[in-house]
């Protein structure tokens, strides 16, 4: 298919949804998963110590007398902590932990069907096994009885477990794998203005030919574009003689090159969405007929 | 002018509205919840969704604005992760959970159960045999502490004293909390270790009846072997369902990677992992019971009969609950 051969990411990876649409999503990479639940597991730590704070005030205030009512408060909430905040957040529609938000990552489904609650049950299960267990057993030290090469053992085995993210092409862990998931890059993108939009000046000023215009493709459209958008005065001129030498036009004695840049913009955009309708998309300078 | 307009530009004049109320919708969603939304812009969802997936098409096929095409993919993918996200409200959920979800998926796994249940059995007998022909046995299957002064040095008077006012009646709230979360954390221990070819949930399900079949073993030996069934049973015919339960769970993760039949393995695996997860989550249910049982119950209750009552009434429960047929509601 002509739409899908434009510049393809490492990282890009078809999700077809189910009206038979690829979103072309981005996975999100090893570091990026573990700066989310850095995050999560930071405000874990903090919520632990506040709460253990507050506990402390509290019993202190009540004379030490009703600990209990306290230790039952502190052993649910630790487990709750540890287990139930990565599936209530997941469970919201925004699918996505604190941490994942502010790395702008969410969870969805790898088939590009529905994410139903018992995968986010099952990712998160897992966790025991890929982060708690790992943990248990590096900070464990072994423990009285349990020998070196045990322990290596045992470290080694979790380190399997644990660094399963790095080791296959998506980045799924083990939780993924297990509940049919992925970890996507959503972050929120803003609609910018079409370029087209900002032609101070007639287009028909300056008569492309057909031949100046099929000097360049997609590639460098979209260059020119971004250069456009961002309108740095010196970069615009270097861009513009580059320009000008290759289709060999001679610049007017006022002409700016802004207008120029936007007026060739405009000429070719509409060439190559003309050849594109036709069947043909001309990748970049060097795809020729 | 008018033949410089490019029809990429036009498509994107005409659409653009559309697209900025779904993309308005959208970040409403995300920032608060579902229940933000008005009865009528929850319909609306879908329909702007659909255009803006054909948006996307079109763009992709006609359109070079770098900027459009790459906002409506986003757009897209935010508006697909919502409508194909999870859904329903968590009461309807939570419900159909009790009602529908957790049996079936309990029943799904009763091959695996019913090995978990048969490893764990395997262990208690294995400690028991043991423990009652050399007592040594009792401390090499008993992990250090766990016996709390329960062990074969521990006169007959001291067993039964155990048996029935363990710690006094203060305390016991405390006591329930920490045998919940000791209990869970193991539970989804035992299910995470399944991914391991099932290999390691094995091995915790035997440990786990060791300890069971050693203490028997003792109080067998000293004749207070019924007291004793009655004082494990009161909780254990739930927490003992529970762990076969989670056992069962990894099992069938387990099986499903080692053996996923004829279809891939991470299809197999992804499959398995949704089922046995969604027994899991029951399985933390079940161990919050037991450990109520465990706390209160057992400490309140001293009479055998009743312990037994008890016992016998959770066993009917569960078992009706889960494996009684029944029709499923669509």
């Amino acid at each position: 298919m002509s739409v899908l051969d434009g510049p393809r990411r490492a990282d890009e990876r078809a999700l077809i949804t189910p009206e038979g649409v690829d979103l072309r999503v981005r996975v999100a990479g090893p570091g990026e998963r573990l700066s989310a639940l850095m995050i999560d597991v930071g405000l874990i730590v903090a919520i632990m110590i506040v709460g253990l704070l507050l506990c402390f005030g509290a019993g202190w205030v009540m004379g030490f007398r009703n600990g209990e009512f306290l230790m039952v408060i502190l052993l649910i909430g630790g487990f709750l902590l540890r287990n139930a905040w990565f599936i209530a957040f997941e469970l919201t529609p925004y699918a996505a932990t604190p941490g994942k938000r502010a790395t702008g990552l969410r969870v969805a489904a790898r088939n590009g069907g529905r994410l139903s609650a018992g995968a986010i049950l099952a990712r998160n299960g897992m966790r025991e096994l890929e982060l708690f267990l790992p943990l248990t057993m590096v900070l464990g030290g072994g423990g009285e009885g349990v020998d070196g090469w045990m322990y290596l053992f045992g470290v080694v085995w979790a380190a399997v477990f644990a660094l399963f993210p790095l080791f296959n092409r998506d980045h799924l862990r083990i939780g993924d794998l297990v509940a049919g998931t992925w970890v996507v890059h959503a972050p929120k993108v803003t609609l910018l203005r079409d370029m087209v939009d900002d032609q101070p000046v007639l287009a028909a000023e300056y008569a492309f030919t057909q031949a100046q215009l099929d000097a360049y493709g997609v590639k460098e459209l979209h260059v020119l574009e971004d250069v456009l958008r961002k309108a740095d005065r010196k970069i615009m001129a270097a861009v513009a003689t580059r320009i000008r030498g290759k289709i060999a036009c001679t610049a007017g004695e006022y002409e700016l090159d802004r207008s120029f840049l936007q007026a060739y913009y405009t000429a070719l955009r509409g060439r190559l969405e003309t050849r594109m309708l036709l069947g043909r998309r001309k990748r970049d300078k060097f795809d020729r007929d | 002018m008018a033949e410089l307009q490019l029809k990429s530009h036009r498509f994107r004049n005409e659409r653009e509205a559309s697209w900025r109320r779904l993309d308005s919708l959208m970040t409403k969603v995300e920032r608060q919840s579902v229940d933000s939304l008005t009865d009528d812009q929850l319909l609306e969802i879908p329909v702007l969704y659909r255009s803006a997936m054909s948006s996307l098409s079109v763009a992709r096929s006609i359109s070079l604005d770098q900027a459009a095409t790459t906002y409506l993919e986003n757009l897209c993918l935010r508006a697909y992760l919502f409508v194909y996200g999870v859904r329903s409200t968590p009461l309807e959920r939570l419900a159909r959970f009790f009602r529908e979800d957790w049996p079936r998926a309990v029943r799904s796994i009763w091959r695996e159960t019913l090995l978990a249940a048969l490893l764990f059995a395997l262990g208690a007998v294995a400690a028991f045999l043991l423990t009652s022909q050399d007592p040594d046995w009792f401390y090499s299957v008993m992990p250090s502490g766990a016996s709390q002064g329960r062990d074969p040095a521990t006169s007959t008077e001291a067993l039964r004293a155990t048996l029935y006012h363990d710690d006094g009646t203060s305390g016991l709230s405390g006591f329930a909390a920490f045998l919940f979360t000791n209990n869970a954390q193991v539970a989804i221990l035992a299910f995470a270790l399944g991914f391991a070819f099932g290999l390691p949930t094995a091995l915790l399900m035997i440990y786990n009846g060791l300890g069971v079949g050693a203490l028997m073993a003792l109080f067998v030996s000293r004749g207070l072997g019924l007291e004793l069934a009655g004082w494990l049973m009161i909780h254990g015919v739930t927490e003992i369902f529970a762990i076969a339960l989670a056992g069962g769970a990894g099992f069938r993760i387990g099986r499903a990677i080692l053996a996923p039949g004829d279809r891939p393995r991470v299809e197999a695996a992804a499959e398995a992992g949704r089922t046995a997860a969604l027994a899991m989550a029951g399985v933390v249910v079940m161990l919050m019971c037991a450990g109520l049982l465990e706390g209160f119950g057992r400490q309140l209750i001293t009479l055998d009969a009743a312990r037994f009552a008890i016992a016998g009434a959770t066993a009917v429960i569960w078992g009706l609950y889960f494996y009684l047929p029944r029709r499923s509601t669509p």
